[in-house]
């Protein structure tokens, strides 16, 4: 005879828990809100154009009528003011109406009110089935290969690729047969002053383990001066943000029918980081511009 | 949010409608401008549609624009259909001795932005304001030129006719 097992009052607040995040973490494609969007651009706009001095370049190299997969650096912590830019151009730029999705990590889309405010902007959580479900509706999805690795270097490293050899963007670009478009950023990094990824610390804590952090980040930010972890965000130096998307790259035309995903990753890094360099050398001051 | 700004333009008005009817001419003065392309088999008139796109601060703003008025020689107004909503319209009336006023209005707004939307609004006024009114003196010159274009191409067919009959 079937016999149900007892659940323990911890193990029930477990299931609690883990039922809640994984609602919380099931973003669906339709959660995305153009009105919403629409009524978040003035906010956004008086941001990036008075507090960020912001500038966004070539967004025509964004295919109009197909989908892509954008790539960008992934700067600024846990407070990505570049993405929110790039979000507030691409926005204005194809209107609310065309549909656009970013991956975000976990812990970003589970928090109660910001993860809401995500869903409707069209985040979700980072993962390749998320990625190809938005592909496939035609939308272009914006990822970001280096994730938490990346965003948490340190601020004297602000103009330098670092995806930590993660490939998965590329295997994603060809399974779902759409072209790579880089984004370039720079000035994020500026916006507090990042000390040291932490990596060490995060795996003796089994960070990694629990949940999905590579990194235990340490910085200087407003306002809480010495900022361990940056779970809470911070209040961003107004640095300048500039953004360039660089022009299409289609894997099967220029590396073939069966492209070598190293060979792949080593020019589209290799192109990032001259972009950045470019936009680097363009910089006289840091925060300033 | 309204802006208007006018210019006197030494030419008729049918001039300056012949220039602001033709499309291809927008990006020639349109200041601030990044794009401006045919949507559609119209190229202009009633219901010809327009993908437009100018800088203000750190956006390139725009969409799909519509004409929804189109009174030859003296109104053309447009209406967003996709992309921020805005209107604009061309009012051209002759103001004697052959000079005409253009003047160019241009409206916009986010409804549901509350207060930063109204904060949003105002803050563009100066930067949308300094586009039209370079927009205009623009217009003026190119305007003006194309005016002294036609009259010598009359002057040179005068002349032509005038060999002709001797």
């Amino acid at each position: 005879m079937y016999q149900m097992e007892r659940e323990g009052p911890a193990a029930a607040a477990l299931r609690f828990v883990r039922e809640r995040v994984s609602r919380r973490l099931g973003a669906r494609l339709e959660d995305r809100d153009p009105d919403y969007i629409r009524e978040a651009l003035p906010i956004l706009w008086l941001l990036s154009t008075f507090y960020f001095r912001a500038e966004v370049r070539d967004l025509g190299n964004v295919p109009a009528d197909r989908p892509a997969l954008l790539v960008g650096n992934h700067s600024g912590g846990n407070v990505i003011v570049d993405t929110f830019i790039f979000s507030l151009a691409f926005s204005t730029y194809f209107g609310v109406e065309r549909p656009f999705h970013q991956l975000a990590h976990n812990l970003a889309i589970a928090w109660p009110l910001a993860g809401e405010m995500l869903r409707k902007s069209g985040t979700m959580s980072a993962s390749p089935g998320h990625a190809e479900e938005a592909l496939a509706s035609g939308a272009p999805v914006l990822v970001y290969p280096g994730g938490d690795w990346e965003t948490h270097r340190p601020s004297w490293e602000g103009s330098k690729i670092d995806f930590a050899g993660r490939k998965g963007f590329i295997r994603l670009a060809l399974r779902a047969g759409v072209p790579i478009v880089p984004v370039v950023s720079i000035g994020g990094q500026e916006t507090a002053l990042f000390l040291t990824r932490g990596a060490g610390l995060a795996k003796a804590l089994r960070l990694d383990k629990l949940a999905r952090l590579k990194v235990l980040p340490i910085s200087l930010a407003l306002p809480w001066g010495l900022n361990v972890g940056d779970f809470a965000g911070h209040w961003p130096l107004p640095a300048k943000v500039t953004i360039e998307v660089l022009p299409p790259i289609d894997l099967e035309r220029e590396f073939g029918p069966d492209p070598d995903v190293d060979e792949v990753y080593r020019q589209v890094t290799a192109q990032m980081q001259e972009a950045l360099d470019g936009l680097a050398a363009e910089r006289r001051f840091p925060v300033i511009g | 949010m309204r802006i208007n700004e006018s210019v006197l333009i030494a030419a008729p008005s049918e001039t300056a409608w012949n220039y602001l009817a033709d499309p291809e001419n927008y990006l020639r003065f349109m200041s601030g401008i990044t794009h401006w392309e045919v949507v559609g088999d119209r190229a202009n008139g009633l219901g010809a549609r327009y993908r437009i796109l100018v800088r203000v601060g750190a956006a390139e703003v725009g969409g799909l624009v519509e004409m929804v008025e189109w009174h030859r020689p003296f109104d053309i107004a447009w209406h967003s259909v996709t992309g921020v909503d805005h209107r604009g319209r061309w009012r051209i009336r002759e103001d004697g001795k052959g000079r005409s006023r253009v003047e160019f209005r241009f409206a916009y707004g986010v409804v549901g932005g509350g207060p930063a939307g109204i904060v949003a609004e105002l803050a563009a006024v100066l930067p949308m304001r300094r586009q039209m009114r370079r927009t205009l003196s623009l217009l003026k010159r190119q305007v003006e030129h194309e005016q002294r274009r036609l009259e010598l191409e009359r002057r040179r067919a005068a002349r032509s006719a005038s060999r002709a009959e001797i």
